[in-house]
């Protein structure tokens, strides 16, 4: 039944975009890219052949798009040229980028697992250089920056008058929310910690604080969904702008 | 009486064990009839978003900015309206755009918002904006273009070489730029240039994000190492507000409003079966 | 030699990473500089094996003709040409590289992300039940964000959109900060480990 309602819904609005003359206005790409959305559309029905098919086009496409794209942006400025223009000039640090040439070229002794082992030297290289700068945004960007930022008065002093100033209804409300803004920030940040660091039973007293914890990480989830729902929805909108718009031509 | 409990419960459980397929046509027709009819609805503006606006506007004529596309088609509805937004207020604003990516798929989309952009404003390619590309390196690129441009971005996207581009003249490197803009789909993306760059060289940033990593950027705005932010279409539409030119975002935000009913609907109504199949339980 | 070296490599990466952020020092600087060049080229080449791997496992079931191999066999194909179009005529804009990816490409990823806003919303009707105080908190938060963000939550009260942004400000962001602050004590420990050789899991077994 679902099949024949979504199959008249996509007739009726290609019906209607033929009725009004608007469907010529697409280019062949415009509606290669049509049936390529309505392919992968079709998962929605269930899994099927043409959503498999389209799938594995996409998966070849995007891993053949990456190759070109490090071959043009990467291999060919960072690694090729320079290097021809060290052999030409004979200049040794010029020619220190046979390194990472050479490393780039050892991991694909994964291959061959009689030498599989010398990729090491690659990922080492890789991972050790890659944790370095791990190690350092954590520390600066996050750690400390975010305890610093933690260090507020308990109580804002403007927000208290703000309460005084305000009249009833929702100023009053919001005043008293923007009293509670810095001790519940304090708060919130310590119980959540409390949950997460002390690895002792939770029980008594730091059960009750860490359940309060799990309140507010309760809340930032509930926020998270919300805004997950959001982005999914949003993803949805733009591709049914594009099928009506750029393909139908009915909405502008 | 016990034949009229059991049509009940047969009738709740149905209810909760709904065809997917029927949730997901009436998805279909909240997100398509809005659209179909185009009605536009105006919004108030959210602090973060005002935060990223009054920024920009602060910003002298002249002066440059990084504007880091790091997303792909899979955010595309939601990043591209913002980089349409910012890009717009950029070349209002006089101020000169280098563009470069960490993601392989943004650089033919950052393209796009030129080539719509420029003509309109009458910027020009190499003197007024450019658009560096893709580079492979994630945290790496980003400390190395902080130290030394040339060295990691040696050509823009089409194998120009940096030094024959005007406007790149007496840019070392992004310790010339007044402010890093990120247009940012996940890892590697504005997180990282947060951990990288701002504490690092005191670099201003601010930028938009999908909406499902919105939440987690609290943190940052409200320790001002983002200067503003744009979270998810909706974040878009504001800042279209903002430059006052409508796009996806705001066209969207009705279908958006729609859908969102809809789902709060279905939360609320699965709840109530919940409750009375429990109720009847007992 | 398995070991050692890796280790010891790993070792003066990442050192040279961290060194140097508070060495500013030519002599840690420039070393550090090269380094990270290195890395550049290198994750770039491991881009080009993962594909070359997508792309050997791909012709294996091919050549098996085991479950899905016409599949397999398309992907290839389309990876094929994807690369050779590109790496041979250039990347440009408006050359056949960028029609395949504008046309093609691009409304392939766009659709799969977007057909999780159906299964999110057919989750949030399955799933999403005020089963305990905890869930209904989060039920609760994610009904007030959901209506809060979006215009026509401002028109059910104008107040709504303050009052969401103040979830997102206080109470999401303290749990959020806390949920920062571990990982980057997890992200600060395990990078270490990483550096020292204690954790070598990365060179897989001998």
């Amino acid at each position: 039944m679902t099949k024949y309602i979504l199959i008249g819904v996509v007739i009726a609005l290609m019906v209607f975009a033929v009725a009004s003359g608007r469907l010529s206005g697409a280019s062949f790409g415009t509606w290669i890219a049509a049936m390529l959305t309505l392919a992968i559309f079709s998962f929605l029905y269930k899994d099927n052949p043409i959503y498999k098919f389209a799938e594995h086009i996409f998966i070849g496409l995007s891993a053949g798009y990456f190759v070109a794209l490090e071959y043009w942006n990467v291999f060919v400025p960072n690694l090729w040229n320079p290097l021809l223009e060290s052999f030409r000039t004979v200049s040794p640090s010029g020619l220190m980028l046979l390194v990472p040439f050479a490393l780039g070229l050892l991991l694909f002794a994964r291959f061959f697992p009689k030498i599989a082992w010398l990729s090491r030297w690659s990922m080492a290289a890789m991972i050790g250089s890659y944790a370095g700068l791990a190690i350092i945004g954590a520390l600066q960007g996050d750690l400390l920056a975010q305890i610093r930022a933690n260090m507020i008065p308990f109580l804002s002093p403007g927000s208290l008058t703000g309460l005084k100033a305000a009249a009833g209804g929702n100023a009053f409300f919001f005043a008293i929310l923007e009293v509670l803004r810095n001790p519940l920030i304090v708060i919130g940040l310590l119980v959540t910690l409390v949950y997460f660091f002390f690895s002792r039973e939770h029980k008594g007293g730091l059960g009750a604080v860490s359940r309060v914890g799990v309140w507010f990480l309760m809340i930032s989830f509930g926020a998270s969904f919300g805004y997950t729902v959001m982005s999914r929805v949003s993803l949805l909108i733009g591709r049914l702008h594009f099928l009506m718009s750029d393909w139908l031509g009915i909405i502008h | 009486m016990a034949e009229r409990k059991t049509e009940e419960r047969s009738l709740l459980t149905k209810l909760s064990q709904i065809d997917r397929r029927i949730l997901f046509l009436l998805i279909f027709a909240c997100a398509t009839i809005p659209l179909l009819l185009g009605a536009g609805l105006r919004m108030s503006v959210t602090a973060p978003v005002q935060g990223l606006y009054d920024a920009i506007d602060g910003l002298e004529a002249g002066s440059y900015v990084w504007l880091a596309a790091d997303y792909d088609p899979g955010s595309k509805p939601e990043l591209s309206p913002m980089n349409y937004a910012i890009v717009e207020h950029l070349f209002r604003k006089d101020i000169k755009v280098i563009s470069g990516s960490l993601w392989a798929p943004a650089p033919p989309l950052a393209q796009a918002v030129f080539d719509e952009m420029a003509p309109r404003h009458g910027k020009q390619y190499g003197v007024d904006y450019v658009n560096l590309g893709f580079k492979e390196g994630r945290e790496a690129v980003m400390v190395s273009i902080a130290e030394d441009l040339r060295r990691t971005f040696p050509e823009d996207h089409s194998g120009t070489p940096l030094d024959s581009i005007p406007m790149l003249e007496g840019i070392s490197n992004l310790q010339d730029v007044e402010m890093i803009i990120c247009v940012s789909a996940g890892y590697p993306g504005i997180k990282e240039w947060i951990q990288q760059i701002a504490t690092r060289y005191d670099t201003a940033i601010g930028g938009g994000v999908t909406a499902v990593s919105g939440p987690e950027m609290y943190p940052y705005i409200q320790s001002g190492q983002l200067v503003g932010l744009l979270s998810g279409m909706k974040g878009a539409a504001e800042y279209e507000q903002l430059v006052e030119r409508p796009g996806l975002g705001i066209a969207g935000m009705v279908a958006q409003s729609s859908v969102h009913v809809m789902v709060v609907i279905f939360i609320i109504f699965a709840n109530i079966v919940y409750f009375l199949e429990k109720r009847r339980a007992r | 030699m398995r070991t050692e070296i890796p280790v010891a490599i790993a070792f003066v990466a990442g050192m040279l990473m961290v060194v140097s952020l508070f060495v500013p020092h030519p002599f840690i600087a420039e070393p550090a500089a090269v380094m990270r060049s290195w890395a550049i080229i290198i994750t770039a080449f491991a881009y080009v094996l993962g594909v070359a791997n997508i792309a050997r496992i791909s012709l294996h079931t091919v050549k098996k003709r085991t479950t899905d191999w016409q599949y397999k066999g398309a992907l290839v194909v389309a990876l094929v040409a994807m690369a050779g179009v590109g790496v041979s005529r250039g990347i440009q804009t408006g050359g056949l590289f960028d029609w395949a990816y504008l046309n093609m490409y691009v409304p392939m990823q766009a659709t799969m992300f977007s057909l999780l806003a159906f299964f999110i919303a057919s989750a949030a009707y399955r799933a999403f039940r005020a089963r305990s105080v905890e869930a209904t908190l989060l039920l609760v938060v994610a009904v007030v964000v959901m209506l809060g963000r979006v215009p026509v939550g401002e028109k059910l009260w104008p107040g709504l959109p303050a009052f969401t942004e103040w979830i997102m400000e206080v109470p999401n962001m303290a749990a959020k900060r806390g949920i920062m602050i571990g990982a980057a004590l997890g992200a600060i420990s395990t990078g270490l480990k990483m550096i020292l050789g204690i954790e070598r899991s990365y060179l897989g077994s001998d």
